[in-house]
């Protein structure tokens, strides 16, 4: 008999939604029927979304991809000879080759969807554990020395630079420190997070090893929203497997240091991706914003130093560790340096992952990458950053997509979720569930953020009922700039964003309130 | 298939969570995951194992949008409403759901049959709609793929 072909078929969560564990069976199904003898490895996602379920075929010259397949086309590619690389309709040709992954900059996502994410053997052949390597021998602040180098700044929205942080963590004297990686992923149009620990999960567990020994912490947690069961699913198995073969624990490798790491799960709540309120929950309290300062890098977790980075400042870190902080600085515009993935969501016609050195202007993104919107109507607006980002017209799409010029313009880069709207959406009524998602998701800690947003929210509900008047306009301003400057945390900060950029570019959209 | 409140069973659940730190949210998801809600008995169970105060426990439960005070319908669905899937026509979708199932968002139809929640974000933002629909993701989801016949 001949060798076993080796078929990839993903077990992301975005793949899997689309009938990726059907392709699965009734590949292998079809191969026995056949007797071709087959190995199915299920991988995370390449991030090419729309074409999932996104089936490869390993072939003399390469990875070849055939998609988005449907169980009952299985038989047909059989037929055609996919398992040799052959041509079919849903052909791609080599995977590597196609366009959206040929031209991107893959850093964090550089095994993302070409590895078995639950095998230690299969990471580590694809260079897996050379940052936390390289670490074991440096000393906890050459650590943090290298990563203040890259440039690497915070990718949960902030952009706050991570060395920085770091050394405040080291510096702090305690019994205790912990490591806390958010992974509350709550924005809509970011799927990044997810995406990286289904597909790669033990990136993040040496990313956050990596930190454990810049700053002196034993325990780790990673706080994973409920509503990513998949992703929690595979991180329980990769960490059980790290412990296994001594990548956790009290010794790691032999090199007499230890890190132990949790996952625990957030409830539906989008306000502990607030950072001090992911601590109140880890704590198992209510998610109530705290009072900055103090710092949770020196009054944390339990009330200890703790480092808290996003899962994709985490996962950012082994690269840096293993390639050098200049590699990972060269990329980047300006004082944004490295990578990020970008997101392509909502009505696009090829969304998916797109890492891309900052600098990419959100039309190549939108256009060259995600193919304009899926209902082929013309693109009306973006929204940027998740529910708390701007709204951008059309006109603004030449706009560079790093951390200082979505500031200029009124915006913020945020996860990096880009989601995509055409001419068929009411911008007020974006506004209006803009703050009505305020008033359901505020922790009520600060009036501003409590009380403003109901208020805010009765002038939206007046105003997308086109009874309106110039008073209630006024009003609603004077509210959206006690929230932006009183507010106690990014919530109620940054939720007049929406409301005022709508407001501010599709005034026609609000027009008919605006009774004399 | 989630089991019928038991407060033995409920009892050992909770002895098996306190040792952790922080034990009162992994405690609350481990109640829910065994009996689809957690039950008014388990608050001074609860309150009392992990000494907090029983307002402490009503207050975490009642803060966050996963957890239940009642038993739900034999089939969940959550659809996304966020603007992710807003864009690719959710609030449509919300329409005909409600119109088929005869229920408003956060309802458990009186057969128990049903229960329909919105959810903001399933991270499936780029095949929306999304719902999730007794923990399957579905992705592109449009509502005659309900198990409706099934229910019934």
């Amino acid at each position: 008999m001949s060798q076993p072909i080796t078929v990839y078929v993903p077990r992301d969560a975005a793949a899997l939604s689309v009938g990726a564990d059907e392709v699965a069976q009734a590949i292998v199904a079809e191969a026995a029927a056949r007797h071709r003898p087959l190995r199915l490895v299920r991988n995370g996602s390449r991030g090419l979304l729309w074409l999932e379920p996104l089936v490869e075929v390993v072939t003399g010259a390469g990875r070849v991809a055939y998609g988005p397949v449907r169980p009952e086309q299985v038989a047909e590619l059989f037929d055609a000879g996919f398992l040799d690389g052959a041509d079919h309709p849903l052909g791609h040709g080599l995977t590597e080759e196609i366009f959206y992954l040929k031209h991107q900059e893959r850093l964090t996502f550089a095994r993302c969807g070409v590895i078995d994410p639950v095998s230690v053997e299969d990471y580590r052949a694809h260079g897996g554990f050379a940052g936390l390597e390289r670490a074991l021998a440096l000393s906890a602040a050459e650590i943090v020395e290298e990563v203040t180098r890259s440039g690497l700044r915070g990718r949960g929205g902030a952009g706050f630079p991570t060395g920085v942080k770091w050394k405040t963590v080291l510096a702090a004297e305690a019994e205790e420190k912990f490591i806390c990686c958010n992974a509350d992923e709550g924005d809509s149009g970011a799927f990044a997070d997810r995406m990286i620990i289904e597909g790669d999960p033990f990136l993040l567990i040496e990313g956050m090893t990596i930190a454990a020994l810049a700053v002196g912490a034993r325990q780790g947690y990673v706080y994973i929203r409920s509503e990513y069961p998949h992703a929690a699913a595979t991180l329980g198995e990769a960490i059980r497997l790290a412990y296994g073969q001594d990548w956790l624990g009290e010794d790691i490798h032999g090199s007499g240091r230890a890190f132990h790491l949790e996952v625990r799960l957030g409830a539906g709540s989008y306000v502990c991706g607030e950072e001090t309120a992911m601590l109140e929950s880890l704590e198992g309290k209510r998610g109530i914003v705290r009072a900055k300062p103090p710092l949770p890098a020196l009054t944390g977790l339990f009330g200890q130093p703790t480092v808290i980075n996003n899962v994709l400042t985490l996962t950012s870190v082994p690269v840096v560790l293993a390639r050098g902080a200049q590699y990972y600085r060269d990329f980047g515009a300006g004082r944004s340096h490295g990578t990020q993935p970008f997101q392509l969501a909502g009505n696009i016609r090829h969304g998916g992952l797109v890492e891309l050195a900052f600098g990419v202007s959100f039309q190549d993104l939108i256009y060259r990458f995600g193919g304009g919107t899926a209902s082929g109507r013309p693109l009306k607006a973006i929204q940027v950053g998740g529910p708390l980002g701007a709204y951008l017209p059309a006109a603004n799409l030449d706009l560079s997509a790093d951390y200082e010029s979505a500031a200029e313009a009124g915006a913020m880069l945020g996860h990096g979720g880009i989601v995509v709207f055409d001419d068929t959406m009411r911008m007020d009524r974006m506004a209006h569930f803009a703050m009505e998602f305020c008033v359901k998701e505020s922790c009520g800690k600060c009036t501003p953020c409590r009380i403003g947003s109901v208020r805010a929210l009765a002038l939206l509900d007046k105003i997308t009922r086109g009874d309106g008047t110039e008073a209630d306009f006024l009003w609603l301003e004077e509210i959206c700039t006690v929230m932006a400057e009183a507010s106690m945390c990014a919530m109620g900060g940054l939720a007049p964003l929406p409301v005022r950029s709508a407001l501010k570019h599709f005034p026609e959209d609000f027009a008919t309130g605006r009774a004399a | 298939m989630i089991a019928t409140w038991d407060p033995v069973r409920a009892r050992a659940i909770i002895d098996d969570h306190c040792g952790l730190r922080g034990a009162l949210l992994p405690a609350l998801h481990a109640l829910q995951t065994e009996f689809g809600y957690i039950d008014s008995e388990a608050i001074p169970m609860l309150a009392s194992a992990l000494n907090l105060s029983r307002a402490e426990v009503h207050g975490v439960i009642s803060f966050y949008h996963e957890f239940r005070r009642t038993r739900p319908g034999r089939h969940v669905i959550k659809i996304c409403v966020a603007e992710a899937c807003q864009a690719r026509g959710a609030l449509s979708v919300v329409e005909d759901l409600k119109a088929r199932l005869g229920l408003d968002l956060g309802e458990t139809r009186a057969d128990g049959a049903f229960t329909l929640e919105a959810v903001y974000c399933l991270g499936n933002c780029a095949l929306g709609p999304a719902a999730l629909v007794d923990e399957r993701l579905h992705g592109r989801f449009h509502p005659s793929r309900l198990p409706l016949e099934e229910a019934e």
